[in-house]
C-alpha cells in the first residue's frame, strides 16, 4: 500500500468490543480495493452459516491511489449478500477513502454482534458508542447526531443505516456522507444484523511524500489532473450528469419503464436530465479528491401546513434513481421523482431495488396476483403518495407482504407468483438499461450482478457482432478489477488506461508491470468465483425472467435461448480461468 | 506587486479538497490536514462549504501574539514564518480570530505564504490571488 509493503488491516470484534491491527504483507500483491476486499472475504466468510450470523464479516478496503491521485475516491465493501445469498460487493464514494487513508487504515474487517445498538468512532482508537437512542431514526437524523458528536469536520466520513437496515430488508444500503451509498446487495441489512447503526472515521494523520517521489508525483498528478479538468473525457458526468442518459436511452428503446413493459416511456421528456437541470438542480458537490463534482443535488419545496408553511428538501439524483424511481414506476416530473428518492434515502434503501420492487408489486396488483389485503392500498403506476407509503412499509416490514417484498422481487415473485415479470437478473433487481444481450447477459453473469461489473449496456451501444459480446463482457469484467482495486471511480475509466495506471502507481513508489496487472485481475476474479462456489452459487442457476425477452431493446427483441447460451459461454470462460 | 490569496466565491465550491491537497503536496505531504487552508461544511454535506484561509491582515494578531519573533510582517499583508524561532506554543493560532492557523503533526503552525499554488487546482475558481 502507499509508502509501505503491506496492507494495514483493522479487525473489529463487535461482540467483545475489541480491535487490533495486522500488517498483512501477503495481501500487498492484491493492490487494494476489490482485490484485498475479496481476499479478506474469502478468509473470513462462514459459508455454512446464514448471511446474518454474527460471525459473518463486513470488509472495507481502499487502494494505493485513494485520494492521492485525482478521482480515486471509492471504497469497496465485500460481504455475504443477504439479498442474492452469494458474493456481495458494493462501492461508495464520499469521504470514506480519504478518511481511511489518513487514519492509516487500508482495510477493515468487522465481525460479531453488538449487545445493543452501537456506533463506531474510529480515530486514534476505536470507540464502541451507545446508539440505542438512534435506533429507529432516519438516515438523515442519524447523520446529524453523528456529526454533532464527533470531531474532524471536513476530513471525516460518516456511515449510517436507516430503518430498512435495522429491519433486515435485504436491499437496505449504507449511506456514506449523505449523498453516496453502499447501495446494492444489502450491506445495510448486514449492519442491522450486527446492531451496528453507523461508523465515523476521522482521517487527520500526515503521510509524507517520500522525497525521491516528490517530483515525479507532482508531474503525474498534474498530467492526470489536466486530463480530468481540461479535456471533455469526464464532462458528461459534471454537466447534466448521468441523467443525460434518459432521453438517448429512451430514443433507442432501452429505458426500462413501467416494470419493463416498455423501453420507450411516454413521459421521458418530463424526467430527462435536462429537465432536472433546468428545474430542480441547485448545486453539485464532489467526493474528496475528485474535481468533477458529479453529485447532482435537486431541491424541492413541500407545503406541510396552511399559512405558507414550507419545508425545503435537498436530494441527490442520478440516472439510476431517475429510472428506478421515475420511469419504472411511471412518475412524470422531477419533483415527484425527488420526493420518492427522499423517502428511499431516509429509510436507507437501495434505490434501484426499491423502484424495481415497486414496479413488480404494481403489476402484480393490477393482475390480481396480490390484493389490497397485501398492499394495504391500491398501487398504480404514476401515483406517488401510495408509493411513498409503500417505501415506509417495506422499510418497517408493515405486514407479511411488505416483509416479503423487502427480500426482493425474486423472493416475492417465487412466493406470490409473477416470476415472468419480476425484473431481476441473478437475484438482483435490474439497473436502468435494456440495451440488448450485453446488458441482460452482462448483468446476469456479472460477479455482483451490477451494471458496473462489465458495462454490458455500453458494449451493446457500440453495436458489436453478437458472437463477440460474451468475450467483451468477460474482458471488461477482468479489467475493472484493476480499476476497482486502485480504487478509481469508474467514471474515470477512460482516464485510467493501463499506461496511466502504471505511471500513477510508479509515481507513488509502487512498481507493477502490465502483465503482472493482468495476472492480478485474473486472480481477483478467481477469488470471487471461489467464494461463489463455496456459497453454492453456479452460473447454471441463472434463469432470465421472460419479461426481458418480451420488451424490445436497442438490438431488437432478444431470444431467450440465445441469451442462456451466452451465459453458458461465459461459464466456460470462467471455468477456463479457474484452471489457469 | 505582492499578491495575496483571496476567496472569490465560496458558493461555487464543490468540496473536492484539491486545494488542500495541493498545499499539502507543496509541503511534501499527501494529507489535506497538512494544508494552510481549510474547506469544510457547515451542517454536513447538505450545508454550505466554508473556506478558511489566511486573509493577510495588515495588523496581524498572530504576529502580535508571538513572543519569540517567529512571525514577521509580510510585504502585502500576512506574516512570514521563521521556523527556527518557533517554540510550538500555539499562541499564534489562538490569536487568529478567524481560526486560519492550524498546527501540523509536529506541532508547528502552518502559515500561508500566499504563493497561490492552491489556486491552480481549484476547478471552479473559488480562490485566486490578487495583487495588492
Amino acid at each position: 500500500m502507499l509508502n509501505k509493503d503491506y496492507i494495514r488491516v483493522l479487525y473489529i470484534d463487535l461482540t467483545n468490543e475489541e480491535y487490533r491491527f495486522e500488517e498483512r504483507k501477503d495481501l500487498f500483491k492484491y493492490i487494494g480495493g476489490t482485490g484485498v476486499a475479496a481476499k479478506l472475504l474469502e478468509e473470513n466468510i462462514k459459508p455454512e452459516l446464514d448471511p446474518f450470523d454474527p460471525s459473518q464479516p463486513i470488509i472495507f478496503a481502499n487502494g494505493p491511489l485513494s485520494f492521492v491521485m485525482p478521482v480515486c475516491t471509492k471504497v469497496v465493501a465485500t460481504f455475504y449478500s443477504p439479498h442474492t445469498r452469494e458474493y456481495g460487493e458494493s462501492h461508495a464514494g464520499g469521504r470514506l477513502a480519504m478518511a481511511m487513508r489518513f487514519n492509516n487504515i487500508d482495510a477493515i474487517v468487522i465481525t460479531g454482534k453488538a449487545k445493543y445498538p452501537k456506533y463506531l468512532v474510529i480515530d486514534d482508537k476505536v470507540l464502541f458508542k451507545d446508539a440505542r437512542a438512534m435506533w429507529g431514526l432516519s438516515v438523515e437524523d442519524t447523520g446529524k447526531i453523528l456529526r454533532q458528536h464527533t470531531t474532524g469536520s471536513g476530513i471525516r466520513s460518516s456511515l449510517r443505516i436507516g430503518r430498512a437496515g435495522e429491519n433486515l430488508v435485504t436491499y437496505a444500503g449504507v449511506n456514506v456522507d449523505t449523498y453516496r451509498h453502499f447501495g446494492r446487495l444489502g450491506l445495510g441489512a448486514v449492519f442491522g444484523s450486527k446492531l451496528l447503526k453507523g461508523i465515523v472515521i476521522i482521517g487527520d494523520e500526515s503521510i509524507k511524500i517520500p522525497k525521491e517521489n516528490l517530483k515525479k508525483y507532482r508531474e503525474v498528478y498534474d498530467s492526470i489532473y489536466d486530463v480530468v479538468t481540461k479535456t471533455d473525457v469526464m464532462e458528461k458526468y459534471h454537466a447534466v450528469g448521468t441523467s443525460i442518459n434518459v432521453l438517448p436511452l429512451n430514443e433507442m428503446n432501452s429505458l426500462p419503464s413501467l416494470n419493463l413493459k416498455t423501453t420507450r416511456y411516454e413521459h421521458a421528456e418530463g424526467i430527462s436530465g435536462e429537465k432536472f437541470a433546468r428545474e430542480v438542480l441547485v448545486r453539485k458537490v464532489a467526493c474528496s479528491g475528485c474535481q468533477i463534482g458529479c453529485i447532482h443535488i435537486g431541491q424541492f419545496r413541500r407545503q406541510f401546513d396552511e399559512g405558507y408553511e414550507y419545508e425545503t428538501v435537498n436530494v441527490s439524483y442520478d440516472h439510476e434513481l431517475v429510472f428506478a424511481l421515475g420511469s419504472f414506476v411511471g412518475l412524470k416530473n422531477p419533483e415527484e421523482v425527488l420526493q420518492l428518492i427522499d423517502v428511499v434515502e431516509r429509510e436507507g434503501l437501495d434505490a434501484i431495488s426499491t423502484g424495481v420492487a415497486l414496479g413488480w408489486a404494481t403489476e402484480a396488483y393490477n393482475r390480481g396476483i396480490i390484493t389490497i389485503d397485501d398492499t394495504l392500498m391500491p398501487l398504480e403506476f404514476g401515483v406517488l403518495p401510495n408509493y411513498m407509503a409503500a417505501v415506509h412499509y417495506i422499510a418497517t416490514g408493515k405486514n407479511e407482504f411488505y416483509k416479503d417484498l423487502g427480500k426482493g422481487v425474486a423472493y416475492a415473485s417465487k412466493k406470490y407468483g409473477g416470476q415472468d415479470f419480476a425484473c431481476h437478473l441473478g437475484g438482483n433487481e435490474m439497473p436502468g438499461y435494456h440495451t440488448g444481450y450485453g446488458s441482460v447477459v452482462g448483468f446476469s453473469v456479472g460477479s455482483r450482478h451490477s451494471h458496473l461489473d462489465n458495462a454490458g449496456y455500453s458494449i451493446d451501444q457500440a453495436r458489436p457482432k453478437e458472437e463477440e459480446i460474451v468475450k467483451k463482457i468477460f474482458n471488461e469484467e477482468l479489467e475493472r478489477n484493476i480499476l476497482t482495486s486502485l480504487v478509481a471511480c469508474l467514471f474515470a475509466r477512460k482516464v485510467y488506461n493501463r499506461e496511466t495506471i502504471l505511471k500513477a502507481l510508479e509515481a507513488v513508489g509502487i512498481q507493477y508491470t502490465n502483465s503482472e496487472l493482468t495476472e492480478i485481475a485474473k486472480e481477483i476474479l478467481r477469488t470471487k468465483y471461489r467464494i461463489k462456489e463455496k456459497l453454492g452459487y453456479s452460473l447454471d442457476s441463472i434463469k432470465i425472467p421472460k419479461r426481458f425477452f418480451e420488451t424490445i431493446t436497442l438490438n431488437g427483441k432478444l431470444d431467450q435461448e440465445k441469451a442462456h447460451k451466452m451465459v453458458k459461454e461465459y461459464k466456460a470462460m470462467i471455468e477456463d480461468l479457474m484452471k489457469q | 506587486m505582492p499578491k495575496v490569496l483571496r476567496v472569490v466565491d465560496r458558493r461555487r465550491c464543490i468540496g473536492c479538497l484539491s486545494c488542500r491537497q495541493a498545499c499539502a503536496r507543496l509541503r511534501g505531504d499527501y494529507s489535506p490536514s497538512n494544508a494552510a487552508l481549510d474547506v469544510k461544511t457547515a451542517g454536513g454535506l447538505s450545508g454550505e462549504f466554508v473556506i478558511t484561509i489566511c486573509v493577510a491582515c495588515e495588523e496581524p494578531a498572530c504576529m502580535e501574539a508571538c513572543k519569540f519573533g517567529a512571525l514577521t510582517k509580510r510585504n502585502g499583508g500576512g506574516v512570514v514564518f521563521h521556523k527556527e524561532k518557533c517554540t510550538k506554543c500555539g499562541a499564534c493560532a489562538k490569536a487568529c480570530s478567524i481560526s486560519a492557523i492550524r498546527m501540523d503533526n509536529e506541532g508547528y503552525p502552518i502559515i500561508c505564504t500566499h504563493c497561490g499554488y492552491c489556486t491552480r487546482y481549484c476547478p471552479h475558481r473559488c480562490i485566486a490571488t490578487k495583487e495588492v
